[in-house]
This record gives C-alpha cells, sequence and structure tokens, in this order.
C-alpha cells in the first residue's frame, strides 16, 4: 500500500498520479498549471495539511492519469519541493522529484504590466534564473524580472 | 548568414560592437556612402520621439536609402484598433528593414520574431534602445582612443536609467570601473551589482559627485526626475546635489568628458556648455553615424 501517515486523510487511488509537498499556497496554480479543471477523471485535492517538513501542505490524487516527467516540471516554479507518485494498483512504482527547467513557455503571465505579452496574444516565455535563495523568472520579450511570490497562471 | 536584429544589446557579441565602431568611424570620415542605394526602410515610431527618429531617418537618407513610416500613430491603422502582430506583418512586406519605438516593452522582440525583414528597437518603453548604448560606446571610444580600462562615472538616476543599465553590460567587455554617483533612492540595482560581481568588473558608490568625478575618463549625466520620488521632500533635497557645474571640473583629468544622452533638464549647469569637456552635443552627431553603421551592418551591405 502506497498509503503511509500523514496521507489517511486523503483517500488512497489504485491507478494515477499523486503530488504531494506542494505548499498550501500554490495549490490553485498546480491545478492551473496542469489543466485540471478540464479533467474528467476523480481527482481529490487536500490542502491546509499538516507537515512536518513543510508545516502546511497540500496534496493532489489524479485518478487514472499518469503525468509525464517534463509535465511534472512545469510545476517546479511553484512547488519545488513537490514529489510526485505514480500509482498501479495501489502500489508507488515510479517516485519523482521535479526538477525546475531552463525556460518557461506559455503558462505563466509576466509580472510587467506593460510587458507586451500583457498587451498582445503573445505566447510568454522565461529564463529561469536565481535570485538569492529562490528561483525567478526573466521575461523573453520585456527582459524585467518575475518573483516567485509574484508567479500567476495565465487563464 | 540569416536576419539579424538589434533588440537589445545584448544581441551584439564584443566583436560586434567593436564591428559598429569600425564602420562608425568610416561613416564618420564619409557621410555620403551610397550603400543603402535602393534599399527602403520603415521608420514606425507608435511612441513619439522627434531625436531618435530624426537621427535614424536623417542616417539612412544620407547613405541614400529611402524612408517610409509614421511618427505618431493617430493616422494609422493602429488607431482602428488593428493589431502590433498585424501590422507588422504588412509593413515588413513593404521594406527591408523596420525601425521602431513602442511604448510597450517587449514589443520590438516580439517584432523580430514575426518580422520577415530584420528588427532594430529604437527604444521599447523602460526596457531597451540599443542604438544609444552603441553611440555612447563609440563616444567613449573616439575621446579615449579605446573601449579598454575606462574609468566611468555614472551620476543621477541609476535605478531606472535604462541607459546606464545597457552601458553598464556593453562595457562589461572591457574592464571598466565604475563609479556610482545617485541618491538612496535612485541607487544602481543589485541585479547589475551581481553582474559586476560575476565578471570581477570594480566599482565604488558614492553620494558626492565632486569626489568621484577627479579621477574620471567619462562622466555619464543622467536626469534625475521628480516623478521617481515616493517623498517630494526627498526630490526637493537632492535635485540640486546632482547638478553638474564648471567649478567643480576643475583638477579632472585633461581626458576626461561628459556625456549625456539628453535632453537634460538642468542636471549640467549650462556654464558647462563651453568647456571643452563637454561633449554631449558631439555625441548626438556620432548617434546618426552609429546609426549608419548599425543599419548597413544588420542590411550586410558592408563588406
Amino acid at each position: 500500500m502506497a498509503q503511509t501517515e500523514g496521507r489517511l486523510e486523503v483517500r488512497a487511488i489504485e491507478n494515477g498520479t499523486v503530488i504531494d509537498h506542494i505548499p498550501a499556497s500554490s495549490l490553485f496554480k498546480i491545478i492551473r498549471i496542469l489543466g485540471l479543471e478540464q479533467e474528467t477523471h476523480c481527482i481529490t485535492f487536500g490542502t491546509n495539511l499538516e507537515s512536518k517538513r513543510m508545516g502546511t501542505k497540500a496534496i493532489i490524487k489524479i485518478n487514472d492519469r499518469f503525468c509525464e516527467q517534463e509535465e511534472i516540471n512545469r510545476i517546479a516554479i511553484v512547488a519545488p519541493e513537490a514529489s510526485v507518485n505514480i500509482i498501479r494498483n495501489f502500489k508507488v512504482v515510479e517516485k519523482h522529484t521535479v526538477t525546475i527547467p531552463e525556460t518557461i513557455q506559455g503558462f505563466v503571465r509576466c509580472a510587467n504590466p506593460r510587458c507586451i505579452t500583457n498587451h498582445e496574444p503573445v505566447e510568454t516565455s522565461f529564463r529561469v534564473i536565481k535570485a538569492g535563495d529562490e528561483i525567478a523568472l526573466r521575461c523573453k520579450y520585456c527582459e524585467k524580472i518575475t518573483h516567485q511570490e509574484q508567479i500567476e497562471i495565465r487563464k | 548568414m540569416g536576419k539579424k536584429n538589434l533588440v537589445s544589446v545584448t544581441d551584439f557579441s564584443c566583436d560586434e560592437i567593436l564591428r559598429i565602431m569600425e564602420l562608425a568611424a568610416q561613416f564618420e570620415a564619409d557621410p555620403h556612402q551610397q550603400v543603402l542605394a535602393g534599399k527602403v526602410i520603415a521608420s514606425l515610431f507608435f511612441e513619439p520621439s522627434t531625436r531618435t527618429r530624426l537621427s535614424f531617418e536623417s542616417a539612412i537618407n544620407h547613405l541614400g536609402g529611402r524612408v517610409i513610416g509614421f511618427s505618431e500613430t493617430a493616422n494609422t491603422s493602429v488607431s482602428k484598433g488593428e493589431t502590433f502582430h498585424d501590422t507588422i506583418m504588412v509593413i515588413s512586406n513593404y521594406c527591408d528593414m523596420i525601425v521602431m519605438r513602442h511604448s510597450i516593452e517587449g514589443a520590438a522582440r516580439y517584432a523580430s520574431e514575426i518580422s520577415k525583414v530584420p528588427v532594430v528597437n529604437a527604444g521599447d518603453g523602460a526596457n531597451q534602445h540599443p542604438s544609444q548604448t552603441l553611440l555612447d560606446l563609440y563616444s567613449i571610444k573616439k575621446t579615449q582612443g579605446t573601449l579598454d580600462n575606462i574609468h566611468i562615472v555614472m551620476v543621477g538616476d541609476l535605478k531606472y536609467g535604462r541607459t546606464v543599465h545597457s552601458l553598464l553590460q556593453a562595457l562589461s567587455f572591457f574592464n571598466p570601473t565604475f563609479t556610482f554617483v545617485a541618491p538612496d533612492e535612485l541607487k544602481m540595482p543589485d541585479e547589475y551589482k551581481l553582474f559586476l560581481d560575476e565578471k570581477g568588473i570594480r566599482y565604488t558608490e558614492t553620494r558626492y559627485i565632486e569626489d568621484a568625478i577627479r579621477d574620471a575618463d567619462i562622466v555619464y549625466m543622467t536626469r534625475v526626475q521628480r516623478e521617481r520620488f515616493s517623498d517630494p521632500m526627498e526630490y526637493e533635497r537632492v535635485k540640486n546635489v546632482y547638478v553638474l557645474k564648471n567649478s567643480m571640473l576643475e583638477g579632472t583629468k585633461p581626458n576626461m568628458r561628459i556625456l549625456h544622452p539628453l535632453p537634460r533638464v538642468g542636471e549640467i549647469d549650462t556654464d558647462v556648455d563651453s568647456n571643452p569637456k563637454a561633449y554631449y552635443f558631439q555625441q548626438t552627431e556620432n548617434g546618426m553615424y552609429t546609426r549608419m553603421a548599425i543599419i548597413s551592418y544588420l542590411l550586410g551591405v558592408v563588406k
């Protein structure tokens, strides 16, 4: 069984993907990034769950969908410590950590209101850079930096 | 070679910057070479800027090219609601190159991606204005004989001033030493200091202009704008501190020259104008030769 203590509050799944160790504040961003609003499979969310490591955390369990590594990496900018388990027949068959990609295409809004991407239907594109301990995004177009706390997901 | 654009000064390598310097000197020696004969260049000023536009258009005219375009968007399809995308797609069919200014940041980068012809950024909001940077470099090269090992003192608004940021990046190829003179509210942002640290380039920061300029090769003045201050009292306090006066130039190095991207609004006293160290008006003339060099280089019409 994939169940361990702390996960009992959210029901186990038979087949699918479990994304754990999400900062509670990033849950809805991840729902957007992964396009879960359009998902037809059963999904369970839990948030403000107790976590020894993080204080509070969120968890997402998606039935019958097996997320690819590339897809998972997209959530790294808002959940750098997330762990992703692929479940088959109630067993963890793969365990991934997220890797922060070099570039982010399309789904993050540039924080600069004067950026072309906020005025014309242009796909956003960012280079991921280090800003102190955190990561930040440098816009390919306006060259301004979107800091982690400013990250918003485009509609 | 594919289409080459100039959107940001970081699009050019060190060798390319030096090539532009060389070409600018050639055009200054003979500004009537007809290398742009038969070329049509679109000058698209979505945001008005008389000085930059005339400098570009004069450069093109001198070299025998033709200019089409607009200096404001009032009588264009933009005012009918056409998207920027469509305007660029259409106009890039009519010309060999687009020179453009826009108030929206990143507009030039986007245009360079969708346009069939090269795009030269003549300013996109507070972002980039690379021809200004290259003309600054040309002015430094001309007055100092070299770009290497220059001590440059930057004065004024170092926080928002895009010209100082781009110049700092471009000069980083040439082992400069920087002194930053700015009020606390307008200090050089950390990201640029970090950039210098990574490259091992020396810099110091001070609030006092007179000490700083004593062993300067170049003093780069910028405008301190009232609207940058959250506290109007603070503006009133600092605005006169960062004014360069002729009396302050005594004892400075003989090779020292004063640059300013212009327009100035009082940060250089008019009594400096007649001092041979004042170089800001010649700097604008250098701008025309530099723009000749940029356009000719990108179009591949010079050997």
